[in-house]
């Protein structure tokens, strides 16, 4: 009887750990990283939504892929609007971060008040966006028109679908950028803000002489944090667009990857081409994470 | 606690002796951190940013549909609400009922999931011995920076095999555990649950699972609550997924939302309006009861960092 209850437990401490990790380990598996992998040899075959796998095809959707005008508009559409959302977007975070780091009354409530739309639905927002953004009575034109600006046409061009998207995506993710700073903030020893402030620094060389540095790393984080989040930029341009065929625009102008693998796959129903698309988009942002990552390293290096 | 601000110490001042005119300097320092008036005006006018869009959309949910070109804009709730959510549920395309209950069957059935699996697998990686724990570690980093989402295509190709395509449990089993869960849940744990304590257990004779369920998880309690709610979030909000694999019959509450927007009715913007206010609705109520938990979580995280 007793070598029973020893040998159950000695099967327990062997066995648990690993009936403990085995339901992430085997879900992951199949749902996770099955299906990326997948998209490899996927994206070798003329496959399609109507025919299945319709055989070997070597490297034809790759071929298709480079000389094909689409995926590269996409791609710089995808950059583009990473590029005009981020940098405001991580700027804004920074200025109201340094402010709440201040003796501020009510913090805790401007911080709740700040986290608001980081909780709110993607796609209900876009359609409110989407409404302020309309050209003929859209609230932006009507406030632009005060100040005797024309209306613009913010789905029309490039530039401007840009501009709106990046909107919708900032509104949502600077407060959160935000609490992340602050939170960096204060943990930045006060002795160096006595000793700048001993030696006469203002409060801007303070900022950008003590706060900067010390935040390097987490403002890397952050940046790798939005990259890989915005080259899979799909919910906004796709709610910005009208109609709702992925196109992006009358001239795709703010057709993402992410729209295009979607229309590919499943609107025209070539999975195979879908496929080779988003392995390729795989590999751009793994690489991105990679340059991330190295600039992570070469600035913990530096003095 | 909710900020790690107010239990992480504080860097140590330097001593008053070394520095002869502390008072003095303390008192400049203090004038330069305090704020200015004009420091609330553009921390007000970020809060107005911020709260605006979702106030205008519930005030459009309440009027008819021309309120949402006029201007100045229109600023206080009218009293068609009940009528335009009235419109919406009879609203065949969009299925609004139907899309809803869908919504907080998945969101809430992969909270669960995640919470529990992710708990299970943090515990088994923070605390007990096993063979290639390091290995699994670095596993589950992993899996956090691959984009998994990038491998839609052939998850659709996956859900046909498995014959649920428009089905619900397409929107629940992909999502039901999270790298990111699993390392939140580690972090947890190894902080928060003391070694004394399972030693306790395991001389008690508690099995490994008792251990986790009545030692583990009851110290886990804050950290799951928001480790459910970022997930409830993640599901309730997912886009790309849902359009792809469920059908019109059977939608979740963005699948409505999209199909709102493709019909006709992309004009009627006091129905679209109560469409996206009713599918922001449970989220800003999750967010009064455990917005708190949920700044403190992302303050801790970001040290962590």
């Amino acid at each position: 009887m007793r070598r029973l209850t020893r040998l159950r437990a000695a099967a327990d401490t062997k066995g648990a750990p690993y009936l403990f990790i085995a339901p992430f380990f085997l879900l992951f598996g199949v749902f996770g990283l099955f299906p990326l992998l997948y998209t490899a040899w996927v994206s070798l075959h003329d496959w399609s939504l109507i025919g299945g796998n319709e055989g070997f095809a070597g490297l034809d959707n790759y071929a298709r892929l480079l000389s094909d005008e689409k995926f590269w508009n996409a791609l710089v559409n995808t950059l583009g609007i990473f590029a005009v959302a981020v940098v405001p977007q991580l700027m804004l975070a920074l200025l109201l971060a340094d402010t709440l780091n201040r003796a501020i009354r009510g913090r805790g409530l401007f911080r709740m008040a700040l986290i608001i739309p980081y909780v709110t639905s993607i796609a209900a927002m876009a359609i409110v966006f989407s409404t302020l953004f309309g050209t003929e009575f859209g609230l932006v034109n009507q406030v632009l028109g005060t100040v005797g600006i024309e209306p613009v046409n913010w789905r029309g061009g490039r530039f401007s679908s840009w501009a709106a998207i990046a909107v919708m995506i900032d509104w949502r993710w600077v407060g959160y950028n935000t609490l992340i700073y602050l939170a960096a903030m204060q943990a930045v020893p006060r002795d160096l803000y006595e000793a700048a402030a001993l030696d006469g620094a203002s409060r801007m060389r303070q900022f950008f002489q003590i706060t900067i540095p010390m935040l390097r790393p987490t403002i890397l984080f952050t940046v790798i944090v939005s990259t890989i989040g915005q080259m899979q930029l799909f919910t906004e341009p796709a709610v910005f667009d009208t109609g709702g065929a992925m196109q992006g625009g009358t001239q795709g102008q703010f057709q993402t990857v992410m729209m295009l693998v979607f229309q590919e796959a499943f609107r025209y129903g070539d999975y195979g081409y879908g496929a080779a698309i988003s392995w390729v988009l795989f590999w751009i942002i793994v690489a991105l994470g990679a340059v991330n990552a190295l600039l992570a390293r070469t600035i913990k290096g530096a003095p | 606690m909710t900020t790690p601000s107010a239990t992480a110490p504080r860097a140590p001042r330097s001593a008053p002796a070394r520095r002869p005119g502390r008072s003095p300097l303390q008192r400049r320092l203090r004038a330069l951190r305090r704020a200015a008036p004009l420091t609330y005006v553009g921390l007000l006018l970020a809060v107005f940013v911020s709260v605006f869009p979702l106030w205008w959309m519930f005030v459009i949910a309440t009027r008819t549909t021309d309120a949402a070109s006029r201007f100045p804009p229109v600023l206080l709730p009218g009293d068609r609400f009940d009528d335009n959510v009235a419109r919406l549920f009879g609203e065949a395309s969009a299925n609004f009922g139907t899309g809803l209950l869908n919504s907080f069957i998945s969101a809430g059935t992969v909270a669960v999931s995640v919470v529990l699996f992710c708990s299970m697998a943090g515990f088994a990686l923070a605390k007990l011995r096993f063979k290639g724990r390091d290995f699994f570690t670095v596993a589950v980093v992993l899996t956090m920076a691959v984009p998994v989402q990038v491998g839609i295509v052939p998850l659709l190709v996956l859900m046909e095999w498995l014959g649920w395509r428009g089905e619900l449990q397409a929107v629940i089993v992909p999502f039901l555990v999270s790298g990111f869960g699993v390392f939140m849940m580690r972090q947890y744990v190894s902080q928060g649950v003391p070694d004394e304590l399972l030693e306790a257990a395991r001389i008690d004779g508690c099995s490994t699972f008792r251990t986790y369920w009545s030692v583990v998880l009851p110290a886990l309690r804050p950290a799951m609550t928001v480790l459910g709610l970022l997930t409830f979030m993640t599901v309730w909000n997912e886009y790309v997924w849902a359009i792809a694999v469920l059908t019109p019959d059977n939608p979740t509450v963005q699948f409505s939302i999209n199909q709102l927007q493709e019909s006709a009715y992309a004009r009627d913007f006091a129905l679209m309006f109560t469409g996206a206010t009713l599918a922001t609705l449970p989220l800003l109520i999750l967010f009064v009861l455990l917005g708190r938990q949920l700044v403190g979580r992302i303050m801790e995280g970001a040290i962590k960092a």
